[in-house]
């Protein structure tokens, strides 16, 4: 079936089978493998992308569920080769360990800075506790958001 | 001394934000194929027929594979090489490998996988390790289905209980856990017209991969080339059984001379992969009325699951742990790794020591309160300081930062022997000490390679044998030559590890790379410094003991130069600015059939303080902020050493509370996914803080040692403790669940 979406900002148009999954027709067909799989089952957030700005698990939707939505990927936050400042906050307090999951989390913490620009501990811990991260002990991936808040905040305050 | 020492930021962290391609499945290669894997659906069962004709016709397959087809030799070589690639005649645990299925897409490969016809006979299999250990009809190894007996034999310990004052005896248990890794398993086999292979996939031991691969196919060592590539999480996870991926790759990859691809699925990696072994201990513990650790002595069941892989090893690390950081002058232990039916066990961060000190540290807190001391001064009675002898009789020289670490965690908790009971929360404490490195149970290995060059413009590129993982190693490394050559960090880059750029260097395990690595960096580093400053000598007439090269700056006396113009000279008058560095670790001389003499070469200590609140109610324990102070010689780069702090700590505390992976009466593993087998979210981390202690070890690159196993190894009897101190049960069965606790509080 063809499929019309918009992806990282451009539109695109594709066919897929029905059956195919939005993980598979990202990774393997657009070559955009900064998306993970890491369980296929949706429980570990690897895969996270961004649908109209939700963060949702892209192993758990079909490639036609894409239709007419808008999706960003781990590839459309930086602008070539300058980082998104989330991103440029997990490389800054430490947040990546083996980095398989970080593509996840940093979509994640987008989608929760975007709604809340300045969230509290305990809304980092919920927004965050669907990516599961084996290596860090999250400590400095709170840290990451929380620095991508501050950052934004003075940046409004100078101006 | 420019970099060492400061946080900088991790090199290779930029381009693992940015979504770049670096991991295993993120790679194609034109033409390549896909592999499934048939496995073992039964516990123990003789293979009757296998019938595969029919996945042959399935949609896209290309090729069904057995053990018949293997050139060589069909086993994996860990310690015993008991272990088949592909299973011949029996299965011996529920996942075993039976046949490799390719096709031109993953999907079908794994799909066509399932449709294999098996006839397998089941027979009677063993699950406990306890049932296990001297069956008398069921035979899986040797006589006994023992793989390995430790023991230990110091001084007397039948006199010395006899002179104790409080003696106190358990058992213990401690369940699997699995390392959950986020990047499953995966593997690439590149065939290349001259019948060499390349394989990559990410692992921590390309040599082990390497020496796999040749077994497998017989093809010499030159023509085995594996290249690691980014490794989503290890933990010990990825150190053995890469190989067999890579084995299960390599066979058809050679046979259709195609590159072939396989990633497990999460299901098959948690059943089929290796895991921290479920262990059963006995502790016997004496003490006598001044707060002195007599005697212990000590019984430890380890379960390796149906082949020796590491077994032999793990236990050899928990045997020589046994009796935690403390003076103990009389010991007995005898430790086993015994058979089953299940997955192999194999390497996870502690390497079969936490099981046995959450054992020891258990204990350390209920003698102390028999004897009415607090457990900090109890533990200040007994612990090892500079002078005094571990359990295997190793004389302690230097870089004994225990104490320090105590001291540390006090000051900056505040904590009190009065600190304590009020609503319910309750503190625990645990001390505990890594023996950094193989040690001698690996010794043959500790060796390492490297090669550094400085190009012509300045840039530096680096190799060596041991792998980043995660744990930041490519950074601390990058650091050290940094400072070494005198030139800036940013210069500085690693190059993947490959086996073909350096000699064997042995298996990236036992927080090895940066003492090895880093010695071996340093010995190159020496050779570049040498022409450098011969260079320089000539340049500006002046000798050499006056020259400093420090960021990219030469100075002599008053004068300065940038670096940058004495390479170019080197490069004009060609001079070559290479080399190739190798360290040894220095000897041990622990002798296996006495337990005794010097287990490894040096150790890392620590200190952990446990607050935790426990709901009387449910059972529920929550654990509210965790102190870890951590002797490790010289933090190179204090940011990844607090990483490592604190992920340790959060997999100490998985494997503590809410880790419980069981295996049904079947064999097999009940808890096959992350909805069922629960880790620590963002949401279950308590407060940590990590304390850093530099105590220096003489022999490590700038007095470096490591320590990236031990932030897990001291949390669950941390958690322990603190439960006990916070509502009176004592729970020794990890873990530590509502259930548990609940039941314990009404039985109280």
């Amino acid at each position: 079936m063809r499929i019309d979406f918009k992806l990282n900002g451009k539109d695109i148009s594709i066919n897929a089978p029905g059956n195919e999954r939005l993980i598979d027709l990202l990774r393997e067909r657009l070559n955009l493998v900064g998306t993970k799989e890491g369980c296929g089952k949706g429980e570990c957030g690897a895969c996270t992308i961004l649908l109209d700005g939700e963060p949702v698990c892209s192993c758990l939707m079909l490639a036609s569920q894409a239709i007419g939505r808008e999706i960003i990927t781990i590839e459309g936050l930086s602008d070539g080769d300058k980082l998104h400042p989330v991103q440029k906050a997990f490389t800054e307090t430490g947040a990546v360990q083996c980095g398989f999951c970080s593509p996840g989390l940093i979509m994640s913490s987008v989608a929760l800075l975007d709604k809340y620009p300045n969230p509290s501990r305990p809304e980092i811990r919920k927004a965050l506790s669907g990516n599961l991260c084996r290596c860090t002990g999250y400590e400095k991936i709170f840290e990451a958001v929380e620095y991508t808040a501050k950052q934004k905040s003075d940046k409004k305050k100078q101006v | 001394m420019a970099v060492v020492g400061k946080s900088v930021i991790r090199s290779e962290s930029g381009y693992r934000v940015s979504g770049a391609g670096l991991f295993a499945d993120d790679m194609k290669f034109y033409g390549m194929l896909h592999a499934a894997i048939v496995r073992s659906p039964v516990a123990r069962g003789m293979i009757e027929n296998i019938n595969l004709k029919g996945i042959l016709l399935k949609d896209g397959v290309k090729g069904v594979f057995t053990y018949k087809d293997i050139p060589a030799r069909n086993a994996i070589p860990v310690v015993l090489d008991d272990q088949p690639f592909l299973a011949e005649k029996y299965v011996n645990y529920i996942g075993e490998p039976i046949a490799v299925v390719v096709a031109d897409d993953r999907r079908k490969a794994r799909a066509a996988a399932k449709t294999a016809e098996l006839k397998i006979k089941k027979l009677a299999h063993l699950i406990d390790p306890l049932v296990a250990r001297n069956h008398p009809e069921i035979h899986l190894f040797g006589k006994d289905n023992i793989f390995k007996h430790l023991k230990i034999r110091r001084g007397d310990t039948d006199r010395a209980f006899a002179e104790c004052d409080v003696i106190i005896e358990n058992i213990y248990r401690t369940p699997y856990q699995e390392h959950a890794y986020i990047e499953p398993q995966a593997m690439i086999a590149i065939p290349f017209p001259d019948g060499s292979i390349e394989l990559r996939g990410c692992m921590q031991c390309p040599f082990y991969v390497r020496q796999a691969v040749t077994m497998m196919t017989g093809l010499p060592e030159s023509k085995v080339r594996v290249i690691q590539s980014a490794t989503g999480g290890a933990f010990g996870g990825k150190e053995d059984v890469p190989s067999l991926l890579a084995c299960q790759v390599a066979l058809p990859a050679l046979k259709l001379q195609k590159p072939v691809k396989l990633v497990y699925t999460r299901s098959e990696d948690i059943i089929s992969m290796s895991k921290r072994h479920p262990a059963w201990i006995r502790y016997k513990s004496g003490v006598t009325k001044d707060g002195i650790l007599q005697a212990v002595e000590i019984e430890y069941i380890i379960d390796g699951g149906a082949y020796s892989t590491l077994s032999a090893v793990v236990l050899f690390r928990g045997t020589a742990h046994a009796a935690g950081p403390y003076r103990c002058r009389n010991v007995k232990v005898d430790s086993y790794a015994v058979a089953t039916n299940t997955v192999p066990c194999g390497a996870f961060r502690g390497f079969g020591s936490p099981q046995i000190l959450f054992a020891a540290e258990s204990q350390m807190d209920q003698l102390a309160e028999k004897l009415g001391l607090d457990p900090v001064e109890f533990r200040r009675r007994n612990i090892l300081r500079v002078g005094d002898e571990t359990i295997t009789g190793h004389k302690l020289q230097n870089s004994v930062g225990l104490e320090q670490t105590l001291d540390k965690v006090i000051q900056v908790s505040g904590w009190t022997p009065r600190f304590q009971n009020d609503d319910n929360i309750g503190y625990g404490f645990s001390t505990v000490y890594y023996g950094v490195g193989l040690g001698a149970g690996g010794k043959h290995l500790a060796r390492t390679g490297s090669r550094v060059i400085i190009h012509a413009d300045g840039s530096v590129i680096f190799s060596v044998g041991t792998t980043e993982m995660g744990q930041g190693m490519t950074t601390v490394l990058s650091q050290i030559v940094a400072d070494e050559l005198g030139v800036p960090f940013e210069w500085v880059s690693m190059m993947p590890t490959d086996t073909s750029r350096v000699p064997d260097s042995g298996p990236t395990v036992a927080s090895r790379s940066t003492t090895m690595s880093g010695n071996a960096l340093r010995d190159a580093c020496i050779k570049i410094r040498n022409t450098l400053n011969s260079e320089i000598s000539e340049m500006l007439n002046c000798p050499v003991a006056e020259i400093g090269i420090d960021n990219g700056v030469v100075t002599v006396g008053a004068k300065t130069i940038p670096l940058l113009d004495v390479i170019k000279s080197c490069s004009s008058n060609r001079k070559p600015l290479s080399a190739e560095g190798w360290h040894v670790s220095p000897p041990t001389s622990f002798n296996d059939e006495t337990g005794m003499g010097d287990a490894y070469v040096t150790y890392a200590w620590a200190t952990n303080l446990v607050k935790a609140k426990v709901d009387r109610d449910t059972g529920e324990v929550k654990v509210l902020k965790i102190w870890s102070a951590h002797d490790v010689g010289k933090a190179i780069n204090p940011t990844l050493v607090e990483g490592q702090i604190e992920g340790g700590v959060l997999q100490g505390l998985g494997f503590a509370l809410m880790e419980d992976m069981t295996v049904d009466a079947n064999g097999a593993i009940r808890n096959s996914e992350f909805s069922t087998y629960i880790i620590p979210t963002a949401d279950d981390q308590p407060e940590i803080v990590p304390l850093i202690v530099e105590d220096p070890y003489p022999d490590g690159p700038h007095g470096a040692k490591g320590f990236g196993e031990q932030p897990l190894m001291g949390i669950a009897p941390a958690v322990a403790n603190a439960v006990y101190n916070a509502v009176g049960v004592r729970i020794k069965d990890l873990p530590i669940t509502p259930e548990k606790v609940w039941l314990a509080l009404r039985k109280l």
